[in-house]
Order: C-alpha cells, then sequence, then structure tokens
C-alpha cells in the first residue's frame, strides 16, 4: 500500500481546513485529460462533503507528452503566490484545449495578475524548482501517473470517478 | 504470476536490438547501475503511464549513476514509433527474436500472453540483481520502489 510520504501542510494549496477528518490529496497534471475530467468530480465531491473534507492539489507535470503542463502548473504556482491559486487551477482546467502563453497571459489578466511579471516568472523559471521537487516528492510517494488521489494518506487505487471516491472519502470519515 | 529471479541472483547477459541497426548488451554497462524495466507491449494504456513516469525523472536515475533500459517483446521498428509518439528518451529493448527469450531468462515472461510481465530489475555495477519486482499486468509499479533499490546500493 503506498502511503503520502511528504506530509501535507501550510506550504500545500489547500481547500478547507488541514484539521478536517478526510483530506485528499490529488497529483495532477493540467494538461492530462483525466484530470480535466477528475476536475469536474471533485467538485461534486467537496459539495457533497463540505467541511468535512479538505482538498489539496500538488503540481504533478508530465512534461515530455504533455508540452504545456510545465508552464501551466508554474502559472498556477504565480498565480498562488498573489492568493489566487485556485482561481487559476479552475481556470486552466476548464481552458485546457487553449493551453499556452496566450492563454496563461489572458487569465492571469482576468485574474487582475500582472501578465508580463507572469511572462518574467515563466522565464526565469521562478517556480520551477518548486514544481520539480513537488513532482519527485510524488514519485517518491508511488504517484504513477496523473490523476493520483491520496485519501488520508492512503493511495486511492480505485478509479477516479465520483462514486468511487465518495465511497474511500465516506469510509475515511467513519473510520 | 511468473517467478522472477529474485535479488542476490547474476543478471542474465543479453545482446538485443535497440535501433535498427544496432544491438546493445547488459555487459557493455559493467561498471554502471542498471534499471531494467519489463513491459508488456508498446501503445497499451498502463505502460505508456509507466514508460512516460521513467521519462520524466530520468534525472533521478542519472543521478544514481544508473542506466535506464525498457524491455518488452515488441520488434524494433514498433519501440522507435513509440518512443518517438511518446518523446522517450531512453532505449527501448526489442525482446523480439527468439521471442521472448530475454524475458523467460529473467523469468518475466508470460506464457499464456506470450509477453513480457511488468517486472522491474535493479543490477548494480557488477551485474548482480539487487532488487526485484513483478507487478500485477495491470498495475503501474510506479518508481518508488527503483528509486529506495538505488538509494540502497550507495549504503
Amino acid at each position: 500500500m503506498s502511503t503520502l510520504k511528504n506530509p501535507v501542510g501550510e506550504h500545500d494549496h489547500v481547500k478547507g481546513e488541514l484539521n478536517a477528518p478526510a483530506v485528499l490529496v490529488e497529483y495532477g497534471d493540467f494538461q492530462c485529460p483525466h484530470c480535466r475530467m477528475a476536475h469536474a468530480v471533485i467538485h461534486r465531491v467537496q459539495k457533497h462533503f463540505g467541511d468535512r473534507l479538505c482538498f489539496v492539489f500538488r503540481n504533478f507535470p508530465l512534461t515530455q507528452i504533455h508540452p504545456y503542463a510545465q508552464a501551466a502548473a508554474e502559472t498556477a504556482e504565480f498565480a498562488g503566490a498573489y492568493g489566487k491559486f485556485w482561481e487559476m487551477h479552475d481556470l486552466l482546467f476548464e481552458h485546457q484545449e487553449r493551453l499556452g502563453d496566450g492563454l496563461f497571459a489572458e487569465l492571469a489578466e482576468k485574474l487582475g495578475l500582472d501578465p508580463a511579471e507572469l511572462a518574467k516568472a515563466l522565464e526565469d523559471g521562478t517556480y520551477t524548482s518548486k514544481v520539480r521537487s513537488g513532482f519527485t516528492g510524488g514519485v517518491r510517494s508511488g504517484v504513477n501517473g496523473t490523476p493520483t488521489f491520496f485519501i488520508n494518506g492512503e493511495r486511492h487505487n480505485g478509479p477516479a470517478d465520483y462514486d468511487s471516491l465518495a465511497r474511500k472519502i465516506s469510509e475515511a470519515l467513519e473510520s | 504470476m511468473a517467478e522472477i529471479l529474485p535479488a542476490g541472483s547474476t543478471a542474465p547477459d543479453f545482446q538485443l536490438p535497440v535501433t535498427p541497426d544496432q544491438k546493445l548488451s547488459l555487459g557493455e554497462l559493467r561498471g554502471r547501475s542498471v534499471v531494467l524495466a519489463f513491459y508488456p507491449a508498446d501503445w497499451s494504456p498502463v505502460c505508456g503511464d509507466q514508460m512516460a513516469l521513467y521519462n520524466e525523472i530520468l534525472s533521478e536515475f542519472q543521478h544514481h549513476n544508473a542506466s535506464l533500459l525498457g524491455i518488452s517483446v515488441d520488434g524494433v521498428w514498433c519501440h522507435t514509433a513509440f518512443a518517438k509518439d511518446r518523446n522517450l528518451h531512453f532505449p527501448l529493448l526489442a525482446d523480439f527474436e527468439p521471442k521472448g527469450a530475454v524475458s523467460r531468462a529473467y523469468g518475466a515472461y508470460h506464457e499464456e500472453y506470450g509477453i513480457s510481465e511488468r517486472a522491474l530489475f535493479v543490477i548494480d555495477k557488477d551485474g548482480i540483481i539487487r532488487w526485484s519486482y513483478c507487478s500485477p499486468l495491470a498495475v503501474n509499479p510506479g518508481a518508488d520502489g527503483i528509486l529506495d533499490a538505488l538509494e540502497g546500493l550507495e549504503k
């Protein structure tokens, strides 16, 4: 059984309270079509469990098959530095078919961030090592593709559909 | 599931095609650690993810002075197309003729399906298997076991 080696903490992108009875961690890639499908599922799951669930998103860009995945992850980190991680996270998934520098600038502007500053951060690789080290940490925890979920530290090996995730979260809440 | 060669065994040497006009032997890599990743087939979804993952962490393997080799019974032209499509930066060996001979030597051949098992071997610089693992065919074994084993070699 694979378990999360790097615990969830303040450094993470967190939706909800870290001490919620159920903590769902996703390792995801903004260019991965399965992650996009999971994105809609997570919204339903969050709605269903409310504040009993804390959701954490960690970047796991597969850069060799998804050419925009790394830049998208860094764009989300850039937005996160201004407290807009989740807004950018949602927008990137919603516009997945248009990923690219043009879209990144457009979304930054939409969120009231400076597109020129974003372009410089991407060029300078300001967030590259943060994304990379998150990736390596994921591999050490047994992340083998995207999306990979952990529920209260245990890897979820079933499908990423609503019924399967909701059932596992319910079990975690009861135990 | 096949009985794969366990840790402590000498890794059977082999020479297999790696491109249409090149062969690679295990002996050539003596002095480096080698990660052998047997997998069932190019193009199948799980293998794709598994190889894509290894492709992302090649620098981690290099950091441990280890070479990664993928092996399946697919032919060399199939491997070439697959590697190009997935942008893979490590060699894929064709255990194609006689079919599955190297997979068999490692105990990693699935007789019923006629394909390699999803089996991993970490071989040290002296050619001794130091860690091996056979995953169910449909399960991507990830890379955490390989990285733990490579770290173990340095102790």
